[in-house]
């Protein structure tokens, strides 16, 4: 995936986009319904999201982070923007990378899509309990009050659940980074 | 100085899913300018994010994007790595910069009672919750209160104490409704926060609490 982004940055490449489009545009899509857009507005957003992809695939350096990372907050932004119509504070992975350097996530393309493939099977392996708050909070979106309202669960005990879940997730990340 | 005190993992989590309202997201964003573990956790968290974001299932997409279209954005592809314009001698976070300036000697205070100043922050659209400068005069309490839902306290210049430590600039206080604290600024330096909280209306009343005293209500 990687590698289609580097191709549509330096070529231009619409058979790459196409490719991409085929992986991601259902997915935001998706996305986007999580928030509450009906299917014709998650449609307009997926299309936008995708488009920004396209315009600003020359910013995007493979050596920094991943396509489904971009793409995740290039999509996450615009549904802060046009779903929730709030100020974006949150940057493009991109942004802070230089910054972060002294821990620098590795580097290698390669290494990055199995970095991926390992973060999806850590999450697989979460207990059932924790998984479900995460994707309560990544892909609905869901503040630490507006998932305590969902499930029931006190405030206390959905901010412990992402605590436990970050620190398990975090320990297999870096384990990957040695 | 090393930064002590930092957001709840929880919080940077929310924020990173882009659930996190806006007045807290500020503080977070402000305090990742100041703050290289909490931005390397915010990669982390993101990278999270999308491999979460990966196993929803996907919604059958009705209209691909016409080549047409991607032929006359095609202009905008060829500029390579944008600039990013360099910052202003500024101590102003950049994620606030855009609201109150690049400088806090420059920011217009108001006056909100005896030795404490504030700048309220509005964000525009649908704001949920409350943003503001808070400027408090050397050796003086700050305003006491408990808090219903979250609150989040970023030091910009100068220090305060209260029960949790010393907290100085780029320490971040992550407070729920549990906690009541009394903290007070430094003596010599007094302080500047930028401090977000979820709820409006209890803010409100905290300032409320602030001016009690001062006007005998």
């Amino acid at each position: 995936m990687a590698e289609l982004l580097q191709r549509i940055a330096d070529r231009k490449d619409v058979e790459a986009f196409r490719r991409l489009f085929e992986t991601f545009g259902p997915r935001v899509k998706s996305y986007m319904m999580r928030q509450g857009a009906d299917a014709a507005t998650a449609e307009e957003l997926m299309q936008e999201a995708l488009l920004t992809v396209w315009r600003k695939a020359a910013l995007y350096s493979s050596e920094k982070g991943n396509a489904s990372t971009w793409i995740f907050a290039i999509a996450r932004n615009l549904r802060i923007d046009r779903l929730r119509r709030e100020t974006v504070f949150q940057e493009l992975p991109d942004a802070y990378a230089e910054l972060a350097s002294e821990e620098a996530l590795p580097d290698e393309t390669a290494v990055l899509g199995e970095r991926q493939r390992r973060i999806r099977a850590a999450l697989d392996e979460l207990p059932e309990e924790q998984r479900a708050i995460i994707m309560l909070s990544f892909v609905d979106g869901l503040s630490h009050s507006e998932i305590a309202e969902q499930t029931g669960l006190a405030l206390g005990t959905v901010k412990s659940r992402m605590r436990l879940a970050y620190q398990k997730l975090r320990d297999q990340i870096e384990d990957l980074a040695e | 100085m090393s930064i002590l005190h930092h957001p709840d993992a929880a919080t940077l989590m929310s924020f990173a899913g882009g659930g996190l309202a806006a007045p807290l997201a500020a503080v977070v964003a402000s305090h990742m300018a100041l703050c290289p573990r909490c931005r390397n956790d915010v990669a982390r968290l993101t990278e999270i994010g999308a491999a979460a974001f990966a196993t929803a299932p996907p919604e059958p997409v009705e209209h691909p994007i016409p080549i047409m279209l991607l032929r006359a954005t095609e202009a905008e592809i060829t500029g390579g790595h944008a600039e990013r314009p360099e910052p202003p001698d500024s101590d102003v976070p950049p994620a606030i910069a855009q609201f109150v300036g690049a400088r806090l000697d420059a920011i217009q205070w108001r006056r909100l009672g005896i030795g404490i100043w504030h700048m309220p922050i509005h964000l525009g659209g649908a704001q949920r919750g409350d943003l503001r400068l808070l400027k408090i005069a050397p050796g003086r309490p700050m305003p006491e209160h408990g808090h219903r839902g979250a609150e989040l306290t970023l030091v910009l210049a100068g220090r305060y104490r209260d029960e949790v430590g010393e907290f100085a600039r780029g320490d971040v206080a992550d407070l729920d409704e549990e906690v009541e604290h009394r903290p007070v600024s430094d003596a010599v330096e007094g302080c500047i926060c930028l401090i977000a909280s979820e709820r409006r209306a209890r803010f409100t009343g905290m300032l409320g609490r602030v001016l009690q005293p001062l006007t005998g209500m």
